[in-house]
């Protein structure tokens, strides 16, 4: 099973979608974007709010090591159907970033396996591409940030 | 020893992340970017000199003030530009997995 997770960012477009399948059935799959105390841990923000259903809203902070706010977002939640799908708005505060609209679609592949598909839509083309094009994707590389923390206590 | 500063574990940081989508259209000086953030200043004068010695930023002088730009040509350098938002979301995908493999039935 292809569990690599795909983008498909056509040129010219201002949408993309990211689809991954998982060695999930359904119901976790889809409750790790339910439960706040989930969701926190896989996607590495504070959950400050997540009403899952129609017109309800949500909203996400990332914090430096000290504890300081460095990235919030938030939005409102447009559909909520169990262990099927979530659309809803994703905006950046502090960004120049309109906000983008969000279709979650999760779907069964066996009983044992699932898939996610999200489609992004964004304010124009040069929107979802100067987005694309930011270096912010290279996450949290564990290993390298814990030598990277005792070499410089090493240094002092 | 010297760590070098390459690009991956320049962005690896979040604050340092957030300062990139900050100046993504417009240049701002180093106060104007550090009156976003609750970090004290030095700290955030830290992370836009880390962001310049790996060229993410550039600095152009504008009258008195600096002013700090993104490095577009720099950015191209990472990768395939989708690359790194698709290794972002794989990692998240892959905790998300593994954390739910664990969850009790």
């Amino acid at each position: 099973m292809e569990r690599k997770t795909k983008i498909i960012a056509e040129d010219g477009k201002q949408e993309l979608m990211i689809t991954r399948e998982f060695d999930l059935p359904l119901e976790l799959l889809f409750k790790a974007y339910e439960e706040p105390a989930i969701v926190e841990q896989w996607m590495g923000t504070k959950v400050m709010k997540l009403e899952n259903k129609q017109h309800g809203s949500w909203r996400f902070e990332t914090s430096d090591p000290k504890g300081n706010v460095v990235f919030r977002s938030h939005g409102a939640i447009h559909e909520f159907v169990p262990n099927q799908k979530i659309t809803r708005t994703f905006e950046m505060e502090n960004t120049p970033f309109p906000v983008q609209l969000e279709y979650l679609e999760f779907e069964p592949l066996t009983d044992k396996t699932s898939k996610l598909t999200m489609h992004v839509i964004y304010k124009s083309v040069a929107v979802r591409d100067q987005l694309l094009k930011l270096p912010f994707a290279q996450g949290i590389n564990r290993a390298h940030n814990r030598l990277e923390e005792i070499v410089t206590k090493l240094n002092r | 020893m010297n760590l070098r500063r390459d690009v991956f574990q320049a962005i690896a940081d979040p604050t340092r992340r957030a300062i990139l989508l900050l100046v993504a259209s417009q240049s701002m000086t180093a106060g104007a970017i550090a009156s976003n953030f609750d970090t004290a200043r030095p700290t955030v004068s830290k992370h836009l000199q880390i962001l310049t010695t790996c060229e993410l930023l550039e600095q152009e002088q504008n009258g008195r003030e600096i002013y700090y730009h993104i490095n577009a040509e720099k950015m191209k350098e990472v990768a395939d530009f989708i690359e790194p938002f698709r290794q972002m979301w794989d990692d998240r995908f892959n905790k998300l997995e593994d954390i739910m493999k664990n969850y009790p039935r």
